[in-house]
């Protein structure tokens, strides 16, 4: 049987409205979160990933706003509900957030304790000795001690830090969290370390991530299902085997994104790369969003807009060489 | 074996740390040790990689031998001359042999600039080239050498209008104004896209080839560095504790501390999502101020005994063919084979801060 789906994303459109015009940075994204299961979403700088993140928690960085879509978290469209809805029932209850650069989210002259207890008194009604029983107990169950609570920022490592933001995030025991590239300015053992975390969380608690990078290599590890992003749309969907397996991913642009990535038990000569760089969102090109940069293109690529379609079963992708027709 | 170009003795770096009253009184000083004692060799056109984690002393290496950094003690030859403690023109004649490439290119170019401007600065700083007709033949022929041609289309953009990876590649264009010998590349593509990453790895390549230049490549990145460079040093807490070809290296470390580094890298396979992975190393990095003795890697490694931190720091022994290593354990940690590794290094990975 299926496992419930947490999050459902359909049709979400996200714009940017710029003085050099309207950008399109997420254009009609649909997808599900499944409970228990990691989402990977990785792309190129400027892709849309971090814009997205923003969209699930009906928070866009303005200029930006939702032109259009749903987002069903639970059953309900989370789009409809008022700024004071959002914030009392879904952000942080239900969906929480690991920001990128995590360590720069601690305010650096409070200390743990006053940080993590505002976002509890923000939300629950609860006296000091019970918040800190909580806050104890949360920091424990990501590798903490204790006396964290007494420290201040700067007398914390960058992997403890990282520890005590994911603690926040977990706090009000939401049901999804997303992760916005929360390892990338950690070095490699802590950065495993961290991972492994995640990897306890998601076991013990049952939590739902949804993980955003731009390294394959770290989805490989983390992510039960990768979703490929290109341009603010869905390349390709699939599971962690159907991408990293022995067939390959389908999309040329997740073949070469993954070609890319070096090995570290492997001589290679030369390393693959993507000629050119991502489209201007202002007037993406027609067709496959991809095409200028496609290896493969056929005719029908430049002008035919290309639809995301299941090649097998979980196993989705936008490319018209995939299909047969 | 050709002649080594740059060569590093002992070289050392301590920083001095802001004393309290009672300190100065007591006369108490600390350091902050953050290179202690590191020694290298590089060959003319090799491609040297120092890798390490944050903190361990790789950048600070790299800006002694910029001498953008009074050396504290030890010697740093290069060509076969001291450059150790040289001043004025000296020093001036050195940065013309040995140029750098920083991490950020967003924030190693003067946004004032036009990329024209970039290039110039360092021809006419050095006084270099006879006129300005020269001059702008030498920018426009170095920005086709680093693939931003037409030049005519970026001379006059400013840094802003460029992205990352032009940048990067305008970086080292100017780095290869005054066709230096030595370049210090301090994590050129860390701030770049994947997607373009290696194509500015395979350029900096290229140009090596062609014009017999020399990298120091600086990195935490093993992944790249294996496939960057010919040969590897792998720095902690200010040491090397592990030197060798890179590929031997990788394959075949021996030091705890490369052996953890490489358990923790993720590889872009499948099958790897329900598993716990295993890194055999435990705690944190202590801090440069407080170097454990003996050994000082011993805090954290698994395999550690008495002798670790009771007799003097091991030194870095070749065992054949260029491959050297400071831990005087390596030989049994090797027969201790892979059983015993993973069952005690499952008792050191998790819940370690």
């Amino acid at each position: 049987m299926e496992k419930e789906r947490v999050l459902e994303v359909q049709d979400l459109e996200l714009h940017y409205f710029t003085r050099k015009g309207v950008v399109q940075a997420v254009d009609k994204l649909s997808f599900f979160l499944r409970k228990g299961e990691t989402l990977g979403v990785v792309g190129e700088s400027g892709c849309g990933k971090t814009t997205m993140a923003t969209a699930l928690l009906n928070m866009p960085t303005p200029p930006g706003r939702i032109v259009g879509g749903r987002i069903l978290l639970d059953g309900q469209d989370i789009l409809t509900l008022s700024e004071n809805e959002v914030r009392r029932r879904v952000r942080w209850e239900t969906i929480a957030m690991v920001f990128q650069g995590a360590m720069n989210c601690l305010t650096p002259v409070y200390t743990i304790e006053k940080q993590m207890r505002e976002t509890l008194q923000q939300h629950r009604a609860m006296d000091k000795k019970a918040a800190r029983g909580r806050m104890k107990s949360y920091l424990n169950l990501v590798g903490l001690s204790d006396d964290v609570l007494r420290r201040y920022p700067h007398e914390l490592s960058g992997g403890m830090k990282q520890r005590v933001v994911i603690a926040t995030a977990l706090f009000l025991e939401p049901k999804v969290i997303i992760c916005d590239e929360p390892t990338t300015a950690l070095d490699v053992v802590v950065q495993a370390q961290i991972i492994n975390l995640l990897k306890d969380l998601k076991e013990q608690v049952g939590l739902s991530f949804i993980f955003i990078t731009h390294d394959l290599s770290i989805e490989a590890e983390v992510s039960d299902r990768i979703l490929v992003m290109y341009a603010g749309r869905i390349a390709e969907l699939g599971t962690n085997a159907q991408i990293y397996g022995p067939q390959g991913p389908a999309h040329p642009y997740t073949q070469r994104l993954l070609g890319a990535t070096p090995r570290l038990h492997e001589e290679v000569e030369e390393l693959a790369f993507i000629p050119g760089t991502p489209p201007d969102l202002v007037a993406p090109p027609e067709g496959c969003r991809f095409h200028p940069r496609c290896p493969v293109l056929m005719e029908r690529c430049a002008h035919d807009d290309v639809p995301l379609r299941e090649i097998e079963p979980d196993h989705l992708v936008a490319c018209w060489r995939c299909f047969d027709e | 074996m050709s002649e080594p170009i740059l060569v590093a003795e002992n070289l050392t770096k301590w920083f001095p740390v802001k004393r309290s009253l009672t300190q100065v009184a007591r006369g108490e000083r600390t350091w902050v040790r953050a290179v202690d004692g590191v020694s290298f060799s590089v060959e003319k056109g090799e491609i040297f990689g120092l890798v390490g984690e944050s903190g361990c002393g790789k950048t600070t290496t790299g800006k002694l031998i910029m001498k953008l950094l009074d050396i504290t003690d030890g010697k740093l030859m290069l060509q076969g001359e001291d450059v150790t403690h040289i001043r004025g023109a000296a020093l001036s004649e050195h940065r013309r042999h040995v140029q750098m490439i920083f991490q950020d290119p967003y924030a190693s170019m003067n946004p004032r600039f036009t990329i024209e401007d970039v290039l110039m600065e360092p021809l006419e700083i050095h006084n270099v080239g006879k006129d300005m007709a020269e001059r702008n033949v030498w920018v426009r022929e170095i920005l086709e050498e680093v693939k931003l041609s037409p030049p005519e289309e970026f001379l006059a953009r400013h840094p802003h209008m460029l992205s990352g990876g032009q940048r990067q590649r305008a970086a080292t264009a100017r780095t290869l104004m005054l066709n230096p010998s030595v370049i210090v590349a301090d994590e050129p593509v860390s701030m770049i896209d994947l997607s373009t990453r290696a194509e500015i790895l395979a350029m900096m390549k290229q140009l090596q080839r062609e014009m017999g230049l020399t990298y120091i490549y600086i990195t935490h990145d093993l992944s790249t560095a294996r496939y960057f460079t010919d040969r590897l040093a792998v720095m902690y807490l200010g040491k090397i504790i592990e030197m060798g070809e890179a590929g031997t290296l990788i394959d075949g470390a021996l030091h705890p501390y490369t052996k953890a580094l490489i358990a923790a890298v993720c590889e872009p396979i499948s099958g790897k999502v329900n598993r716990i992975k295993e890194v055999p190393i435990k705690g944190e990095i202590p801090a440069a101020t407080n170097i454990p003795t003996g050994c000082r890697f011993h805090p954290r490694c698994l395999y550690s005994v008495p002798e670790c931190w009771q007799e003097e720091e091991p030194t870095l022994d070749d065992i054949g063919s260029g491959h050297m290593v400071a831990c005087r354990r390596h030989r049994e940690i090797q027969e201790l084979g892979d059983s015993a590794r993973t069952s005690e290094a499952s008792l050191g990975i998790r819940r370690t801060a």
